[in-house]
């Protein structure tokens, strides 16, 4: 999914763990990425219910007090957030009667908080289901089409989107139309 | 030589290993001890030393300025300034005082005016050589009273030269003997004293600018040739040299080689010049001492016992008395000032120069400068003594009310010793300093010396092995010992006589080999780090990344064959310890290897279960 984004005009892809395999994250060079960019797209597997453990590693160190929260803390005031996960369970899966029992927004809330807490908007997530169930060639590329079309989308400001916040995923917004980003 | 040398040689060096031993066992110091072997070998109990022992005290006087230099190696200049204020105040005062107090009962039994001038000038001046051994001894140097006590040390020293300059001035019948001026016969005492008195400035000029420019330069040259017993050659020829030319002008070498020694303070050769100069200084000194015990007239005694011992309690109780009330006015804290007056509260090996010199100027008369020379060694013979009381009747009630001092004992040792300061050494130095932590550097490489001296560090030159060099890089209060040099057998020298001396001192040794490896974990060695292992690493690991690893993964194989590693060595260690089948064992492991790697595949290889890593950027070969 990384792939079909990843040299897309005006999108610049941060691979966390090939940037830092130690986990010895650069935190003045991942501030000054967030400074440089509008949209952060958290871009990851949904592993346990949650992200990988480096994205958690940087958020715990690159939102840093002063920097991304607190009095001082006000550099990322008004940028957009997108969390773009994969998963291997359905979305069916992922609901009050399904086998995961909450839904992928509920598992979220900590990263719609943490935007919501340094100021930014936290748009609704893109996912992509069904890796597990369909490891075929064609669900990956159709969902890297798809995840490609709404960096575009968001890149672009297409002013149509400014709703989002009522959707429960950007996914739905493709289904009538179409969707942006970057990191 | 002649049969009369090796026996002289012989007398002394028995008496000293008979009974400063035994001194010290009895808790009462080395400098107590000397000086009961000088009395007993002496002329008034065994006679085993008639009176040549004159000869041997001024021989031995230059254990005395050998301190000096040593004492002034331990000074950086900035240190001597701070305690500018102590030595001109303490100093002053006491000095002034206690000329005045004992001047005043010299007056008091009907000595001429001058004569108690003298008289008070000599007696205030203490003993630096018995103070700073002792001091040095309980290891009291560094607290409140050991530097007060040093500071006024300093100043009586720089308060001999006027007072040869005065002595001449009160003779009773005008300055007549031929002599005049300096009794040292010195090359400039001809000369008028303004001429005299710039060619000493010149002279301790010289000694700054030489100490400063010329000593690192040929002390590098000759550290170039590695032949310690060179080093050790020179450091001897820059005492005695820099001691014949103040002798030269008049003044005290004691004084010069001081001088001498904190220019040298800031120097790289700092801790070698120590260790080199001090088994020599050790041994003059305690020929010094001997010589004080030996002069001691115990005929004088006998026929006087009052009168001798009585004015040895005037001087003792006169001095202390007036050093309590300098110690009171510059506020020390009553324990340090009963350490500092006890400990100065006696005569000083200048009284004997000086009252030879006042006999010789007919300042006094014989009948008073006898007495007063056997006054003056028997109170520098208490002064341990002395110390002693104070010690163990007078501080303990001060036990709890001040806890503080302490700590500043180790203020300038460094937590970390890093011997061996090169490709390897210089890594972890930079490491260890960019986090804030002191390192005492140890190296070979003079030109390794400079370079790192330039940037700042503080680098000696000296062989890490010496257990000297150890002692004077302040190993007693290290933490760590990281042994970096690159020759292996050397490494293990110093190795074994690290352990051997300091057994709580960790040790972390850079290996060359695993074989090296075992040979240091053998000598005790805490933590070994084969020289070469982690860049063959990290390059393995870069490897894996050109191959279209992800880094991670990259990283993640790297640290299990790190830690994989790591547990094997301590297991083919205890093999290789046993010595049994130890070539078969070797092979067993490196199969255990493969299936180590293997697992690594199986662990790692499986890239679709990691999202992030499909979507590897290179291409992935399996």
């Amino acid at each position: 999914m990384l792939e079909s984004v990843r040299h897309l005009e005006g999108v610049r892809v941060n691979d966390l763990y090939e940037e830092y395999p130690d986990f010895n994250i650069d935190i003045r060079r991942e501030q000054a990425l967030l400074l440089e960019h509008e949209i952060i797209v958290w871009q990851h597997p949904l592993y346990w219910y949650s992200s990988p453990a480096l994205l958690k590693e940087w958020q715990d160190l690159v939102l840093e007090h002063g920097f991304a929260y607190g009095h001082e803390g006000t550099a990322l005031k008004g940028k957009q957030v997108l969390s773009a996960l994969t998963s291997g369970g359905s979305r069916e899966a992922y609901s009050g009667e399904g086998y995961n029992r909450f839904t992928i927004r509920q598992f979220l809330a900590p990263f719609e908080q943490t935007a919501r807490l340094c100021g930014m908007e936290y748009l609704p997530p893109y996912v992509a289901h069904g890796m597990h169930l369909h490891p075929d060639e064609g669900v990956m590329e159709a969902c890297g089409a798809e995840y490609r079309t709404l960096l575009e989308a968001l890149r672009d400001n297409r002013s149509n989107w400014r709703d989002l916040g009522s959707q429960s995923y950007l996914n739905d917004l493709l289904d009538p139309s179409r969707g942006e980003s970057s990191t | 030589m002649n049969e009369g040398f090796f026996f002289q040689a012989f007398v002394y060096l028995t008496a000293a290993v008979v009974s400063v031993p035994l001194a010290k066992r009895l808790g009462l110091g080395s400098v107590l001890g000397y000086l009961i072997a000088g009395a007993v070998i002496g002329p008034f109990v065994l006679g085993l030393v008639g009176e040549e022992g004159q000869d041997v005290m001024h021989f031995a006087e230059f254990g005395v300025v050998m301190m000096l230099f040593l004492v002034g190696l331990e000074l950086r200049p900035s240190l001597l300034w701070r305690l500018r204020g102590s030595i001109m105040g303490m100093g002053g005062l006491q000095v002034g005082l206690s000329t005045l107090a004992l001047g005043g009962v010299a007056l008091g039994v009907g000595l001429d005016w001058r004569a108690a001038l003298a008289v008070g000038l000599t007696l205030a001046l203490s003993s630096t050589a018995i103070v700073l051994q002792s001091l040095n001894e309980k290891g009291l140097m560094k607290t409140e009273a050991g530097a007060s006590c040093f500071a006024v040390l300093l100043f009586q020293d720089i308060a001999v030269i006027p007072m040869l300059a005065v002595l001449p001035l009160l003779a009773v019948a005008a300055a007549t003997t031929g002599d005049g001026g300096h009794g040292h016969g010195s090359l400039i005492s001809a000369l008028p004293g303004w001429q005299q008195a710039l060619i000493v400035m010149a002279l301790i000029g010289a000694i700054i600018g030489a100490g400063k420019l010329l000593v690192r330069p040929i002390f590098r040259f000759i550290a170039e040739t590695r032949l310690r017993e060179v080093f050790t050659a020179a450091a001897l020829l820059l005492v005695i040299g820099i001691a014949l030319a103040m002798q030269q002008v008049g003044l005290s070498p004691a004084l010069g080689t001081f001088v001498a020694g904190v220019v040298l303070a800031e120097s790289e050769y700092r801790h070698e010049l120590e260790s080199d100069i001090e088994p020599f200084k050790g041994l003059l000194l305690g020929l010094f001492f001997i010589a004080v015990g030996a002069s001691i007239d115990f005929h004088l005694l006998q026929e006087q016992p009052a009168l001798i011992l009585g004015l040895v309690g005037i001087l003792a109780l006169v001095k202390l008395l007036v050093l309590l009330a300098v110690g009171k006015i510059f506020k020390m804290p009553i324990s340090q000032n009963f350490m500092f007056s006890f400990a100065l509260a006696q005569g000083g090996e200048f009284a004997f120069v000086l009252f030879s010199f006042a006999a010789s100027n007919n300042v006094l008369g014989p009948d008073i400068v006898q007495p007063l020379v056997v006054v003056v060694a028997l109170s520098m013979a208490l002064t341990p003594l002395i110390m002693i009381v104070n010690e163990k009747l007078i501080q303990p009630r001060f036990a709890t009310s001040e806890p503080e001092r302490e700590a500043d004992a180790i203020d300038e040792e460094n937590a970390v010793i890093i011997a061996g300061f090169g490709r390897f050494g210089h890594v972890v130095g930079r490491l260890l300093k960019a986090n804030g932590v002191g390192t005492t550097v140890l190296d070979l490489d003079p030109e390794q010396i400079d370079t790192l001296r330039r940037f700042g560090l503080k680098v000696f030159y000296g062989d890490a092995g010496r257990p000297d060099l150890l002692h004077a890089a302040g190993a007693e209060n290290a933490r760590l010992l990281l042994l970096a040099i690159d020759d292996p057998e050397r490494a293990n020298q110093i190795a074994q006589e690290v352990r051997h001396h300091y057994p709580n001192l960790r040790i972390l040794a850079r290996a060359q080999s695993l074989q090296h490896s075992y040979e240091l974990l053998h000598i005790g060695v805490d933590e070994v780090f084969r020289e070469t292992f982690d860049s063959a690493l990290d390059m393995g690991a870069e490897a894996l990344k050109a191959l279209g690893f992800r880094a991670y993964q990259a990283q993640r194989a790297a640290s299990t064959f790190k830690r994989h590693e790591r547990q094997s060595l301590r297991e083919l260690y205890q093999l290789w310890e046993t010595r049994s089948d130890y070539m078969e064992q070797a092979r067993e492991r490196s199969s255990e290897l493969e299936r180590l790697m293997n697992t690594d595949e199986r662990d790692f290889g499986d890239s679709t279960d990691h999202s992030w890593e499909a979507a590897s950027p290179v291409e992935k070969e399996e």
